[in-house]
């Protein structure tokens, strides 16, 4: 310590460069740096220490040849070149670097074959196979598909797969612009065999018998419309979507035509057309831009007066329907028409003038009572599910739109979208069929005894009559309800008194130790926890420690394991033949340690383990040393001491 | 006209010879084999008891030797030779199969301190007190030729010990100085010294081939490179190294054999705390080697027992001794991992088997299968009571367990002495030190 202060001292006084001279010639500082990197170059041995500490089996000797023939010079170790022709042969084969005997690699090869651990292979052949298994279910999956004859599931594959394409197209355009104009061109090529081929242009058979249904039939007319709007798509000439975005955005909507069909099977009676634009307004909402907002809004305006008409006329048609079919309703409905009349005649005698207003006032008064009885049926239409059905979908809007009929009013057009994905979420839900609606009476659980009851009576009357018999003399289950109450008893903790007589009060013969006494010296303990065979009426289990089972049991938890549940489930599994499989057993009992009988266990070797330092030119070499060869390598190995140390000398400066 | 008939393969019900057990078809159904732990635990129990049963380590003693026995080394390429050398000067090759002394050769005058074979296994090196290091053929001279050294090169001082190379033809030696040799040169390629007059034991590392460990006099290890010009680090402990051993399959681990009844196993990036103690002799431990594996080693001792330690365990799993042996000087782990050899001064070196119950020789599958389901049930139960009582039960000598009784009991006077003192001394004064802490002194850079 005193040394390096002073040589820090020193450093401080005088120049630097001398100072780092005398710390490379400080053998201290030497070693440390020598140390310090011999340690770094050990560390790297640690990954393979870990995982061979942490392996379940190990086998050794670690690298183990492959069995089989073998070439001489592999057995043979002191084999030398002897006779001059056999020299000859050898040298040129060396120069070459040609292996020496027929089936041996070349130094290439088999530092290519070395390339690769087992591990890598392993790892790799892994991935092969999943890679392998993966397609082998993909094709599966596609056969299984190809198979499938239900015509609308392979419509609507086809339609995800213009769809997904539609949308890789789009990307393309962006990263892609070569492989989209490609794409392009099959399309263009598509189109034209379709204009050349009249497929979808109502010219098959298909098509004739059903442009013949068409006049009669609602589902035939759309089949061929779709036919035609097929065509139409087809034959539609393909603008090339670099040029503008808007539009490849309305090709991607022209292309979802279908869902219109899709979406309500149900047709409205009043108004078709509305509901294909009410759900198309959907995406048109979710793309709009700020230029497409006036225009939007004026749409928006018509739709507000559309919906406005159309509430009126639902409103009118509930009106009906109230006024029709509920007779019961009827009197009471009179009976507020009576008293609206009543009043009526009393505001007569006072003033007659303003009879058109009161008629008027008289009507609102009715709608408005009318309105808030379909509310009320509403509402208790949503308290007792199963009672009051919703017959249609017209029924089912009505009641969407009597709950909030306001915000449809309201012109704004965010909100108007806002009503649209509010109103419409729950109409979807009920279009479903929910078994708890649609099954109003619960289902009766049906229990099945696990074992036939078919015991006679008579039979199980002579068994227990023989069994008192048997057990005439003596009355075992008294017996044994006594021994139980006993048992329990003595488990019982006692009460311990510990009043003393006399102390602080007069004692004597046939005096009891006072009430507040007994309630203070009296200790009751804490009840045991209950017992094991508490609900069991006809068993007494001990729960006393046995001696002689307590020497057999384990009293500390083990080391490896951190709670009982663990221990006990590492016991409970048993590893022997009786109970598992032979493979099992055998995967189980696998010792951690395998030896190869009569084998040199050689120690780790490091070019084996460790890939990518290449340091020891002994094992690389030909196989059979030449004299020349071995010279020439002495001369390396000189050169490589020297060059080591130059190293020396250098570290020494 | 086709009859279909009922048919059955006769792999599932004949069996492969008479003398083959009946294959019998199995209900693996819980409820049909009951109790599964109460059977296996007897089970356990009774393979606890086989094991003790059958556990006869002793297999042979090689007897020829006119002196001590003071080094043993493994032949590099055969499992089956064996070379020992005496306190006599005396060099003898052994077969192991056939337990007899193949050649016998007057190598030194006084002690052979140190013996290697080569790699290639064609010849070997040996050093004396006669200040000399002597490279031998393996292969007996022809008769009636004497037995004369290869090559013989004198030294300066007394050789105490040396190692060779794991592929180079390089070894190394330790005196007076660590020195490194080529086989082709008279005088040393590079020599080592550290302030240390002399070094008893210096050992090549067989993963990281460059690395060298020495134990010297001054109580200290001392690690070199071989490519570096000066020796790494120094660990000073409290009392002298006898002999290190590295291990064959994790490169920065070794394990040195103390004066002070104990082994300390250290990795040589944090050389000041030994990651395992391992104690159990009671008297100086001389020599230890490493099993091939890697697992495990086994250490020789002046109290007359060998001991084999798991690797990262402070207590020894097994304990050898017999009445005639006396201080083991040296010991081998065999290459193949199923014997252990060592050298004692009563002129004997004794054969034992690694694993004290293991049934020697070929073994059929159900063997094999019944041995490995033992093993399992043994490792399963071991925490039970019963089970570890009597696996861990060993007979010791008289004296021995005496030593150990008397040790424990020094042991733990020291303990409350030093418990005594922390408590009448300023808090923090006296440091609590575990047991790892308490052996190393220093270590120098």
């Amino acid at each position: 310590m005193l040394q390096k202060r002073l040589a820090l001292k020193r450093f401080k006084s005088q120049s630097s460069s001398y100072f780092a001279d005398v710390c490379l010639s400080c053998p201290q500082i030497q070693r440390g740096i020598a140390y310090e990197k011999t340690a770094a170059e050990v560390s790297c041995w640690r990954n393979i220490i870990l995982q061979n500490q942490k392996a379940e089996q190990m086998v050794f000797p670690l690298n183990q040849e492959s069995s089989g023939p073998k070439r001489v010079e592999q057995v043979v170790a002191g084999w030398k070149v002897q006779t001059p022709l056999e020299q000859e042969i050898f040298r040129l084969l060396h120069i070459n670097s040609q292996p020496v005997a027929d089936p041996v690699l070349t130094p290439v090869e088999e530092q290519s074959l070395k390339a690769m651990s087992l591990e890598e292979a392993k790892i790799r052949r892994a991935e092969l196979q999943k890679a392998r298994a993966l397609q082998s279910y993909y094709e599966a999956k596609a056969k299984r598909e190809k198979k499938i004859k239900s015509k609308k599931y392979h419509k609507v594959q086809k339609k995800a797969k213009c769809k997904d394409f539609l949308k890789q197209f789009d990307e393309m355009v962006k990263t892609n612009p070569e492989g989209a104009l490609e794409e392009l061109k099959k399309m263009e090529l598509s189109r034209m065999e379709e204009r050349m081929s009249l497929k979808h242009q109502n010219s098959g058979k298909w098509a004739k018998s059903k442009a013949i249904m068409a006049k009669y039939d609602d589902s035939a007319r759309k089949a061929m419309q779709e036919q035609l709007q097929m065509n139409k798509d087809l034959t539609q000439k393909i603008v090339v979507p670099s040029d503008d975005e808007h539009e490849s955005n309305e090709e991607g909507l022209e292309t979802v035509p279908d869902f219109v069909n899709d979406s309500e099977p149900v047709i409205d009676s009043v108004n078709p057309w509305m509901r294909g634009q009410l759900t198309h307004e959907e995406p048109e909402v979710s793309c709009v831009t700020t230029e497409d907002v006036q225009t939007a809004e004026e749409e928006n305006e018509e739709e507000e007066l559309v919906g406005e008409f159309e509430r009126k006329r639902k409103l009118r048609q509930a009106d009906e329907e109230d006024l029709i079919p509920t007779e019961e309703e009827q009197p009471a409905s009179e009976v507020v028409e009576d008293v609206v009349e009543v009043s009526d005649k009393e505001e007569e005698e006072e003033e007659e003038e303003d009879d058109d207003e009161e008629e008027e006032d008289v009507s609102e008064f009715n709608t408005l009572f009318r309105l808030m009885r379909s509310e009320k049926t509403l509402e208790d239409g949503l308290l007792n599910e199963g009672q009051v059905r919703v017959r249609n979908i017209e029924d089912l809007e009505v009641l969407g739109e009597v709950v909030d009929p306001q915000p449809i009013a309201e012109p704004s057009l965010p909100q108007t979208a806002a009503v649209e994905a509010t109103s419409e979420p729950p109409n979807k839900k009920k279009r479903e069929i929910d078994l708890k609606e649609v099954l109003t009476k619960e289902a009766k659980a049906v229990k099945v005894p696990f074992l036939p009851t078919v015991v006679d009576e008579e039979e199980r009357d002579e068994q227990i009559s023989i069994i008192k018999e048997a057990f005439a003399g003596d009355d075992v289950i008294s017996d044994f309800i006594k021994d139980k109450s006993k048992r329990e008893a003595a488990g019982r903790p006692e009460v311990v008194d510990l009043t003393l007589p006399g102390w602080g009060e007069w004692g004597g013969v046939g005096l009891k130790p006072p009430r507040w006494k007994r309630k203070r010296f009296r200790i009751k303990a804490a009840p045991p926890p209950p017992r094991q065979d508490q609900k069991l009426p006809d068993v007494i289990i001990s729960e006393n420690r046995n001696a002689s089972v307590a020497a057999h049991q384990v009293s500390q938890l083990p080391f490896p394991f951190q709670n009982t549940a663990q221990f006990e489930s590492s016991i409970r599994t048993p590893i022997g033949p009786t109970w598992n499989t032979q493979s099992v057993v055998k995967n189980m009992t696998k010792p951690k340690v395998i030896t190869k009988m009569g084998a040199i266990i050689e120690p780790m070797v490091k070019e084996h383990f460790i890939k990518n330092k290449t340091t020891t030119p002994g094992g690389k070499g030909p196989a059979i040393m030449l004299g020349e060869n071995k010279r020439a390598k002495e001369g390396a190995k000189r050169s490589s001491e020297k060059h080591r140390g130059r190293r020396s000398q250098k570290r020494r400066k | 006209m086709k009859v279909k008939v009922l048919c059955r393969n006769p792999d599932d019900y004949v069996r492969e010879t008479t003398r083959d057990i009946q294959r019998v078809p199995r209900n693996y159904d819980p409820t049909l084999h009951p109790f599964e732990v109460p059977r296996e635990y007897t089970r356990a129990l009774n393979a606890t008891k086989l094991e003790r049963v059958f556990a006869k380590p002793f297999v042979a003693s090689l007897d020829g030797h006119r002196d001590g026995i003071s080094c043993i080394t493994k032949h590099a390429k055969s499992l089956s030779t064996v070379i020992s050398g005496a306190c006599d000067g005396e060099v003898k090759l052994w077969n192991l199969p056939k337990q007899e002394c193949l050649r016998t050769v007057q190598a030194h005058e006084g002690f052979v301190r140190g013996i290697c074979s080569r790699f290639c296994g064609t010849s070997f090196f040996t050093v004396g007190d006669d200040k000399t290091i002597k490279q031998w053929n393996l292969e007996a001279p022809g008769y009636g030729v004497r037995e004369e050294p290869i090559n013989t090169i004198l030294g300066k001082a007394v050789f105490t010990g040396i190692d060779h190379h794991q592929r180079e033809s390089t070894f190394v030696t330790c005196g007076q100085t660590v020195d490194i040799w080529d086989e082709q040169r008279s005088s040393p390629i590079r020599s080592f010294s550290w302030g240390v007059d002399s070094f008893s034991c210096v050992r090549y590392n067989p993963v990281e081939t460059e690395l060298l460990a020495s134990c010297a006099s001054d109580r200290s290890i001392v690690l070199y490179d071989t490519r570096e010009s000066a020796p790494l680090r120094k660990v000073v402990m409290q009392l002298r190294s006898n002999t290190l051993c590295w291990n064959p399959m994790e490169a920065y681990y070794f394990t040195c054999a103390n004066e002070d009844y104990n082994l300390y196993t250290y990795d040589i990036r944090h050389l000041d705390v030994p990651v395992t103690v391992h104690m159990d002799h009671v008297s100086a431990v001389l020599d230890v080697d490493y099993s091939p594996t890697g697992r495990e080693f086994v250490s020789a001792s002046f109290d007359k027992t060998i001991r084999i330690f798991p690797k990262d365990k402070g207590h020894s799993r097994e304990v050898y001794h017999t009445k005639r042996m006396q201080h083991v000087i040296c010991v081998r782990w065999s290459a193949d991992n199923k014997y252990v050899l060592s050298g004692s001064d009563e002129m004997n070196i004794r054969l034992w088997k690694a694993n004290a119950s293991e049934k020697l020789g070929l073994l059929s599958t159900r063997e094999k299968a019944a041995a490995h389901y033992n093993k399992k049930l043994i490792e399963k139960f071991q925490h039970h009571p019963q089970v570890r009582r009597i696996a861990r039960h060993r007979h010791l000598p008289g004296d021995i367990l005496k030593q150990k009784r008397e040790q424990r009991e020094m042991k733990e006077a020291r303990r409350r002495r030093e418990q005594n003192v922390r408590k009448h001394s300023k808090p923090g004064s006296v440091p609590l030190l575990t047991e790892k802490e308490k052996h190393v002194v220093a270590v120098v850079e």
